[in-house]
């Protein structure tokens, strides 16, 4: 036979076991451990109780009262976290969609280039400098000793303004011009830019844009410059660039190179390609900006932007940089 | 220039591959490219004689001829081209060759006729384009000998483009000496015998100015059999060097230009008069070029004439009055040296550029007339015949020496690399140039006359690098003192400012410098633009003003591709025009149309508008706010009622709206769309910042609703509060504005939010009622504004 604690006991913990939720589960605890609960009252048969039977009654309500205290706190904990969880998949959003508001746009793939061009060359020390672009007949040709008759302006067709009184420079080399007219050696400097030539089909525009650099200072050699730019077109490439340096012919240059690279074509066929054209400054280019030959050396190198970017990107039509098509343009983002 | 590699080799032969010598002469600084002088040499085709010819019986077009082949009886041939004729030389392709083009021969019937064979044309040879006619051989060429042999066309083509300042390589001569020197090898001098004169006859020649012409020879060659024709091995060389044959005085001149590098001139004899005279063209002459076109001269451009009048334009093309033609039997043989400075201009000015001017514009040897003149009047006699008369000469004889000292110290220092001496001795002597030692380092060098590029000491460095090897001096790893810039720190760089707009939504875009003038005008009507004097296009022919074109231009571009929505920006120079100055200034400008959002879910779109595109614009500018103001005013572009000036203080620097209805118009665009443009220098610059000390006080706010006038910008009551509100006031800002009857017609009621705070105490309330009292009385007394509660 069982005591009849055990029996409130037990069916105690059945109703505890079958409350649905926290509110009747309050309810039961009133009903248990409240100020007139079935336990509480218990304790209150102590008092008619004496000695060993009053203690020994004592214990036993007092452990029921636990065990019943036990039971709800854990059954409490069990409903909250299963509300909990409720809550939590009534909740539930779809994560997979958009976020709201603006995209990013992006920068164009020239100026990507040519900041990109100028960071590699700051890292050095160059500085990057700008200048005019309607030039005049001094910067742009005459200080770079190409003199009225030189074939080197054939070759280089110019768009004239204001009656020929000024040009739209052919090359970014008067902003080199205008630098040294300035400033004394050391000077190093790195001039992107826009430049015009009159020529206008699949793979010229008669507006594209030139990055050139300038190194003057005592001592500067043909062998640094070659260092540099080996350096700068591994750099640029992010990788082993074989390149090599071909005589050639600039009028403000001498030596002069032209810097081919070695390019792994779509077929898999390997070929030199001509990237820049680079030497050492001309002692005629130094007197017509007044600075001592015998003292200073200098390089100059050139390269076109839309050259350097089309091999980096993988761009095979130069027209595409000017068309700004968004379709073209948002791939560079 | 186009080159035959047999004649090359001719003069100078390493023991190379032809793919060797151009590639060494690539690293000599000669851009070359080599292709066979044919595709596929003709297998089968023999040099054939018609021995007979008669006419065909069923075809009036049609010759039946008998072809002597060299071997066995003549084959008889069924040929229909104009000239075939007994006696002729041609090539003829037997039964079971091939012809270049595909074509087998085999034995065939023509109109019922046997026909063992076929003549030959050029272009059936795949030697030419296109030809009319058998292509006629030399009487002496021998019938049955192969037409490959004959002809030598297991040849290949040079194609060589040179640089400017290498002008003395356009021969086969100036090549062979710079092959013989990247080589180092000898070149063997065909022997050139010289022209026997037998005649007395000459012509006074005068220079009037030897700065332009230092050197005028010439000769009369008379007694010319005018019946001559080219040989086949000269006809093959000019072929090969893209010359066309024309007469065989003409095609002696060409000749000789490529073989030496001197151009000639032949004059028909009769048609000269009295002295040859290289003098300056007065204006307005007028001379009959040699291609028909007609030439007025311009001032001081250099002129042969003689007593009549202008025979040709120096250096550039002779007149077609006083050229040979078929009947000349008597010439006068000119061959001359004209600077440079007097002959470029002249043919780009009168688009006559000739193989004459390319190569006087980039110089000529003027130590070679005498010797080309003879060499020329020797291969006249031996094609025409006649008789050659001693040479008139103006002019000194002689180029004089010219001497550039070098020194080994210099080389070695702008090198950064020691070429031996010896080594640099040895690889000027190969181009000629003698080195005599001076004192300490240095060489005395003697110039060659054919390399008049060479005038200064870094000239002689390049030389010898280039013969040395550039490959050949090592790149030395960076050395340079530290040279740190000192980046002012309120000064944004161009690039931060375009991540602004970037991360905005904005798209860059690059458009070209010159744009539309009827585009320009309709963007920037008040603006004097800078046109371009020789424009590509009239779409591209005035400097822009504005970067507005480029981008409607950059918006119509996308939207036709059904990209409606365009955030689009631009960086770029600007052009002015300001009392006869050009003014260059650095804008930021861009364009919006379409929706205010990218089509998004939860999220209602609407068009874009003003406050979208202000919002932006005051990002751009960049902290702080308070130095900027956008003022109502017209800009001729813009809708009036929708357009702000951007203030900086009190100066103007930039503009933002609507387009003007009537620019959309004339621009006939879809829609107006949203602009700005702000000067880059002008925002480029901000102060560095000041701390401000943080007040330990809680601030309070309180809310005005103002009613005024439907005129009355915000901004003025903006400005009005912060004056009134004391230094208590810490910030106002605009958090609602409501148009409707509870504030009347033409009003509008603006909510203000006001924030009030102390540094050294918490405000009471009397403190916050007295500054927002002051605030109210002011906006009322200023502005007519009432207060709503």
């Amino acid at each position: 036979m069982t005591h009849p604690h055990d029996e409130l006991l037990d069916k105690a913990k059945a109703d505890i076991a079958a409350a649905g939720d926290l509110r009747s589960l309050e309810a039961l605890r009133v009903e248990l451990l409240g100020k007139k609960g079935r336990v509480t009252e218990l304790l209150k048969q102590l008092s008619t109780l004496e000695g060993y039977e009053r203690k020994a009654f004592g214990e036993r309500v007092n452990k029921l009262k636990s065990a019943v205290a036990d039971a709800i706190d854990a059954r409490s904990s069990a409903l909250q976290e299963h509300e909990l969880q409720q809550r939590l998949s009534a909740e539930a959003i779809d994560v997979s969609l958009p976020g709201r508001g603006e995209d990013t746009g992006g920068i164009h793939p020239i100026t990507r280039t040519i900041d990109r061009i100028c960071t590699l060359f700051g890292e050095l020390g160059f500085e990057t400098v700008e200048g005019p672009e309607i030039e005049d007949d001094f910067h742009n040709f005459n200080a770079l000793n190409i003199p009225e008759a030189h074939p080197a302006r054939a070759m280089q067709d110019t768009f004239y303004v204001m009656n020929g009184a000024r040009l739209l420079r052919t090359h970014t080399s008067p902003v080199q011009i205008r630098t040294m007219q300035s400033r004394q050696p050391p000077i190093r400097i790195i001039c992107p830019g826009r430049v015009y030539r009159c020529d206008s089909d699949r793979t010229h525009s008669p507006m594209f844009h030139q990055v050139e650099g300038l190194y003057v200072a005592e001592k500067v050699t043909f062998a640094d410059l070659k260092y540099d730019l080996q350096s700068f077109l591994s750099r640029f490439f992010e990788r082993d660039v074989e390149a090599l340096f071909r005589p050639s012919y600039f009028p403000f240059v001498e030596p002069g190179a032209d810097v081919h690279m070695r390019w792994t074509q779509a077929d898999g066929s390997q070929r030199w390609l001509e990237l820049l054209g680079c030497g050492m400054v001309h002692p005629k280019v130094f007197e017509a900006v007044g600075i001592d030959p015998e003292r200073y050396t200098g390089y100059a190198f050139g390269m076109g932007v839309e050259r350097m970017a089309m091999l980096r990107y993988g761009v095979d039509d130069l027209r595409l940089f000017f068309d700004n098509d968004l379709r073209f343009l948002e791939q560079f983002r | 220039m186009k080159l035959s590699e047999t004649w090359l080799r001719e003069w100078v032969n390493p023991q190379a591959t032809i793919e060797e010598i151009a590639q060494r002469l690539v690293m000599g600084g000669l851009e070359l490219e080599v292709e066979p002088a044919v595709d596929t040499l003709p297998q089968g085709v023999v040099v054939g004689r018609i021995v007979a010819a008669e006419k065909h019986p069923q075809a009036d077009r049609l010759q039946v001829c008998r072809v002597d082949v060299g071997a066995g009886e003549p084959l008889q041939i069924v040929c229909g081209a104009p000239n075939a004729r007994v006696g002729l030389n041609a090539p003829c392709a037997t039964v079971g060759s091939r012809l270049p083009g595909g074509m087998e021969i085999t034995q065939a019937k023509l109109r019922g006729v046997d026909s063992s064979g076929m003549l030959c044309s050029a272009k059936e040879l795949a030697l030419s384009d296109k030809s009319d006619g058998l292509l006629e051989l030399d009487a002496t060429a021998r019938p049955g000998q192969p037409i490959g042999d004959y002809l030598r066309l297991d040849d290949h083509i040079l194609n060589l483009e040179i640089t400017p300042n290498r002008g003395d390589c356009l021969s086969v001569l100036g090549l062979a000496r710079d092959v013989a020197a990247l080589f180092g090898v000898n070149m063997k001098r065909p022997n050139l015998p010289p022209a026997v004169v037998v005649g007395d006859r000459t012509i006074k020649v005068e220079i009037e100015d030897a700065e332009t012409c230092p050197t005028y020879t010439g000769r009369i060659i008379s007694k010319l059999n005018a019946k001559a024709r080219t040989p086949d091995w000269m006809r093959e060389r000019l072929r090969r060097s893209g010359l066309r044959c024309i007469h065989p005085l003409v095609d002696v001149t060409n000749y000789v230009m490529l073989e030496l590098g001197q151009p000639l001139h032949a004059f028909d004899r009769e048609k000269l008069s009295g002295t040859i005279r290289v003098r300056r063209a007065k204006p307005g002459e007028q001379l009959k070029m040699l291609t028909g076109e007609s030439v007025v001269t311009e001032h001081g451009e250099l002129l042969i004439a003689d007593d009549n009048g202008p025979l040709a334009l120096a250096g550039v093309m002779g007149g077609l009055e006083s050229g040979v033609t078929d009947a000349t039997t008597s010439i006068f043989l000119e061959s001359a040296c004209f600077a440079p400075e007097a002959v470029a201009g002249t043919a780009r000015r009168h688009k006559l550029v000739s193989d004459a001017s390319y190569r006087f514009e980039r110089g000529v040897d003027p130590g070679l007339q005498r010797i080309a003149l003879d060499r020329a009047s020797q291969l006249i006699t031996e094609i025409c015949g006649g008789e050659v008369h001693p040479v008139s000469q103006a002019g000194r004889s002689q180029p004089e020496p010219v001497n550039v000292r070098l020194r080994h110290a210099r080389m070695t220092q702008l090198l950064g690399h020691e070429i031996a001496s010896r080594e640099v001795e040895q690889l000027l002597g190969r181009l000629g140039i003698t080195t005599r030692n001076e004192i300490g380092d240095t060489w005395l060098c003697r110039i060659p006359s054919h390399r008049y590029d060479l005038r200064l000491e870094v000239d002689l460095v390049e030389e010898a690098a280039r013969l040395h090897g550039y490959d050949r001096i090592p790149a030395r790893p960076y050395l340079a003192a530290l040279a740190p810039s000192q980046p002012a720190e309120g000064r944004r760089p161009l690039a931060a400012a375009r991540s602004t707009l970037v991360s905005r939504g904005w798209q860059e875009i690059v458009s070209l410098a010159f744009v539309d003038p009827r585009v320009q005008a309709a963007l920037d009507p008040d603006a004097a633009s800078i046109a371009v004097d020789n424009p590509i296009a009239e779409t591209q022919s005035v400097m822009r003003t504005r970067l507005w074109p480029g981008l409607v231009a950059a918006w119509l571009h996308n939207r036709q591709r059904q990209l409606p929505r365009a955030r689009l920006f631009e960086t770029g120079v600007c052009f002015a025009l300001r009392d006869g100055a050009v003014v260059e200034t650095p804008r930021i400008a861009g364009l919006a149309a379409g929706d205010a959002f990218a089509e998004q879910w939860g999220k209602k779109n609407r068009p874009v508008d003003f406050y979208d595109l202000k919002a932006d614009v005051a990002a751009l500018l960049g902290a702080p706010a308070d130095d900027y103001r956008f003022e109502a005013a017209p800009d001729a572009a813009l809708h009036p009622g929708r357009s702000a000036r951007i203030l900086r203080g009190d100066r103007a620097i930039g503009w933002i709206g609507e387009l003007h209805p009537s620019a959309v118009r004339t621009l006939d665009l879809p829609e107006a769309p949203l602009v700005f443009e702000v000067d880059w220098p002008a925002i480029r610059d901000a102060a560095v910042p000041r701390a401000q000390a943080l007040s330990e006080f809680p601030s309070s706010r309180r809310d005005l609703a103002v009613v005024v006038a439907e005129t009355t910008p915000v901004q003025a009551l903006v400005d009005c509060v912060r004056k009134a509100g004391g230094n208590l006031l810490q910030k106002v800002f605009v958090f609602d504005i409501y148009r409707g009857e509870a504030v009347g017609n033409a009003c509008k009621s603006v909510a203000l939010g006001l924030i009030f705070n102390d540094y050294s105490r918490t405000l009471t309330i009397d403190d916050i009622d007295a500054a927002t009292q002051a605030v109210t009385q002011a906006l009322s007394q200023e502005l007519a504004a009432t207060i709503r509660h």
